[in-house]
């Protein structure tokens, strides 16, 4: 086995002042706003799940990662994978506001020659570190990816995004194992636990649960964290740098469709329409409405 | 010995298509996935034995059906199509006859080995449906396109593979693959496609159709496609009076060899069609088994050797060059070449579409760039995004 004994340099502390946080805030109702005109835009693509993890992507984009967009392939960068891509549109947002390429381009999502395939490909944009959409393979890659971090002592850390119904795939365990094995810490996954998939809830349509428990029994180092609050998040990661024996999954209890009411929490927006005119406007709060112009990708 | 008389080139009679064929008012458009829906109720219905797995897509496999039909007999996988296909052999070694649905990108993209192993090794009973197969998921992206299945599971030992050509074909094909033993995969698609045969339409597992008579080539398809195929002979009759064969080969495994040779020796030029690469495809298999036989010259209208990528399924489907059009100019080679011609190197069917292809994306992102609004960098007001209609 490789001399995995030294890793990532210990870094600048992650503390997220008070000031700051509200910039991040405010980068996140940005990135909704942002993610609901370009999936209206584009006429079809998953919205609940996008829509949940954009406090996530703020605060990964805007305060945890070392990364420079103006040079997506510096060598040091962080690594992050996005396992689960087809939530890739809160990404793209997310890396428009960051400076990897001119906001434009979000008009163009799904269309025929535009760089925003439907789900991420890296022959089409280098800076997405992997090609994804079937489901569990970031996960691997993640892993290898860590692996050569430690074993070349880079001082850059591997983060990868997971959804939780993807946990049903046999190869993430496959790669959980290796993970926990190898003592991965400069890796850090994060499961976006929505609790939902395309045909119900996680626990009735493949039961995950005890998660915590089946992660920590491979080896990994489980936090849990409320993923809609930028600083609970932020802490869970603090967190996770701390711990330099294991790799570390943080469990982000996400709401899908967070900051659309009527979509909050519930798997069956997937499949059908948002009802058009006043009631649909109204239960928006806040965000801009959809007006029944996206159209679910698994029908 | 008498030569036998050759039926008048046009619409075969006896494949009994529908009689508004052309006319696009009245042709109706139904995704094929439907007719797995149907098909696999009807197989529940006439076996007990039949049972369905699908991995968390159960509405657009189509299996919902089933599952509200027959539900103790619906079994949720959850996301993983690896076990689905060995689960599958296991219920299959029981006695069962499981269908194993998910889109064709995963099953038999992500379990081939457990297919070879589990399922065709063993010659288990298990029936693999393929939804989403080729470009007619358009927007979600290469990821989710299925262009390979044929290729990896023709070359596998006691497969059959079938592509039915629209809704009630995959109906058809469905049933069948309940009733013969041993492994069958089948792939249908999520967009509508014209629904064109009847149900007195000949079908037989590895007996191909022919659709339309004629003697200057023959154009082999597979798939939604065939229709494609009979429109770009109308095309060429009307324009050019060059009469197509057309032939509806929805098995590509076991093949049909006899009337493919029959095919080339009467026609001697062939054109085959797929929505799938051709490297190994309906295209590999044909000209496998015409270089043993009957070498004639073959033009290949699929896939070749690229990646599909996002947008529309129509405007993928050009991209690649699938569609009439293009089997009108791959026609138009194989029949130079018939004739003994020189030919450019590369053909006129792959490099149209490669300009088209960039012309197209030239249109759609500037389109698309010309209506950013301000906060995008763009000119136009923020209130021009249709989400604030």
């Amino acid at each position: 086995m490789a001399n995995l004994t030294l890793g990532p340099k210990v870094r600048k502390p992650l503390h997220l002042h008070d000031r700051k946080l509200k910039t991040l805030e405010k980068k996140a109702a940005e990135i909704r706003e942002d993610l609901i005109d370009m999936l209206v835009e584009a006429g079809s693509g998953h919205s609940a799940g996008p829509l949940g993890l954009a406090d996530v992507f703020t605060a990964l984009y805007f305060h945890v990662m070392v990364h420079d967009p103006k040079k997506p392939l510096w060598k040091d960068r962080d690594r992050f994978i996005l396992s689960n891509g087809h939530v890739t549109p809160a990404r793209y947002v997310a890396m428009a506001h960051a400076g990897y390429f001119p906001k434009k381009l979000l008009m163009t999502l799904r269309k025929i020659g535009s760089p925003l395939q439907g789900h991420p490909e890296l022959e089409w944009m280098e800076s997405l570190e992997t090609t994804s959409g079937p489901l569990g393979e970031g996960i691997p890659q993640a892993v290898g990816m860590a692996y050569a971090g430690l074993m070349d002592r880079s001082p850059w850390r591997v983060y990868c995004m997971t959804g939780d119904g993807e946990l049903n795939e046999g190869i993430v365990w496959e790669a959980f194992q290796f993970a926990g094995t190898n003592k991965l810490y400069n890796l850090t996954f994060i499961v976006d636990r929505n609790n939902i998939q395309i045909d119900g809830p996680t626990e009735q349509v493949m039961p995950l649960e005890p998660l915590q428990e089946k992660l920590e029994a491979f080896g990994l180092n489980v936090i849990r964290c409320a993923g809609n609050s930028i600083r609970d998040f932020v802490t869970a990661v603090e967190r996770a740098h701390g711990v330099s024996e294991k790799c570390s999954v943080i469990l982000a209890d996400t709401i899908p469709g967070y900051g659309v009411d009527y979509m909050e929490y519930d798997f069956t927006w997937h499949g059908k329409p948002p009802k058009p005119g006043n009631e649909a406007r109204d239960a928006l709060s806040g965000l801009r409405t959809l007006g029944g112009k996206i159209t679910s990708e698994h029908e | 010995m008498a030569k036998t008389k050759q039926p008048k080139p046009g619409i075969n009679k006896e494949a009994r298509l529908v009689r508004h064929l052309f006319n696009p008012e009245k042709l109706k458009q139904i995704p094929t996935r439907n007719g797995y829906g149907e098909g696999v109720v009807e197989a529940g219905e006439k076996n007990k034995n039949v049972v369905v797995l699908c991995c968390d897509l159960t509405e657009s496999t189509r299996s919902l059906a089933f599952k509200e039909a027959f539900p103790e007999r619906f079994i949720q996988m959850g996301i993983a199509e690896q076990a689905l296909a060995s689960i599958g052999a296991g219920l299959a070694l029981a006695g069962k006859v499981p269908f194993i649905s998910s889109y064709a990108a995963f099953s038999p993209g992500r379990n081939w080995e457990q297919i070879k192993t589990t399922i065709a090794l063993q010659n288990t009973n298990v029936k693999i449906a393929g939804a989403h197969a080729g470009l007619s998921v358009g927007p979600d992206g290469a990821t989710h396109q299925m262009l390979e299945d044929i290729a990896i599971m023709r070359a596998v030992p006691n497969m059959t593979v079938v592509a039915p050509c629209d809704y009630l074909e995959t109906k058809k094909a469905t049933v069948e693959g309940a009733r013969r033993k041993g492994p069958y995969y089948f792939r249908f698609a999520r967009a509508a496609s014209p629904a064109f045969t009847t149900k007195n339409t000949p079908f037989k597992v590895g007996r191909a159709e022919t659709f339309r008579h004629g003697n200057d080539l023959t154009l082999i398809a597979t798939g939604p496609l065939v229709y494609e195929a009979l429109l770009a002979a109308q095309m060429l009759s009307a324009d050019h009076g060059i009469e197509c064969r057309v032939i509806n080969c929805h098995t590509i495994k076991p093949l049909d060899e006899r009337t493919i040779i029959k095919a080339a020796k009467e026609t001697g030029a062939i054109v085959t069609i797929e929505e799938a690469q051709v490297a190994g495809g309906l295209a590999g298999a044909v000209c496998e088994t015409l270089a043993l036989t009957t070498p004639v010259p073959v033009e290949r209208i699929g896939a070749q050797d690229r990646f599909g990528e996002s947008g529309e399924p129509r405007q993928v489907q050009e991209g690649l060059g699938v569609t009439a059009s293009f089997i009108a100019l791959a026609a138009d080679r194989v029949l130079q070449r018939k004739l003994g011609k020189r030919v450019p190197k590369m053909p006129a069917h792959i490099t149209v579409a490669q300009e088209r292809l960039a012309a197209v994306h030239e249109d759609v992102m500037q389109e698309a760039l010309a209506r950013a609004p301000k906060k995008w960098g763009g000119k136009k007001p923020n209130n021009s995004l249709a989400s604030r209609n």
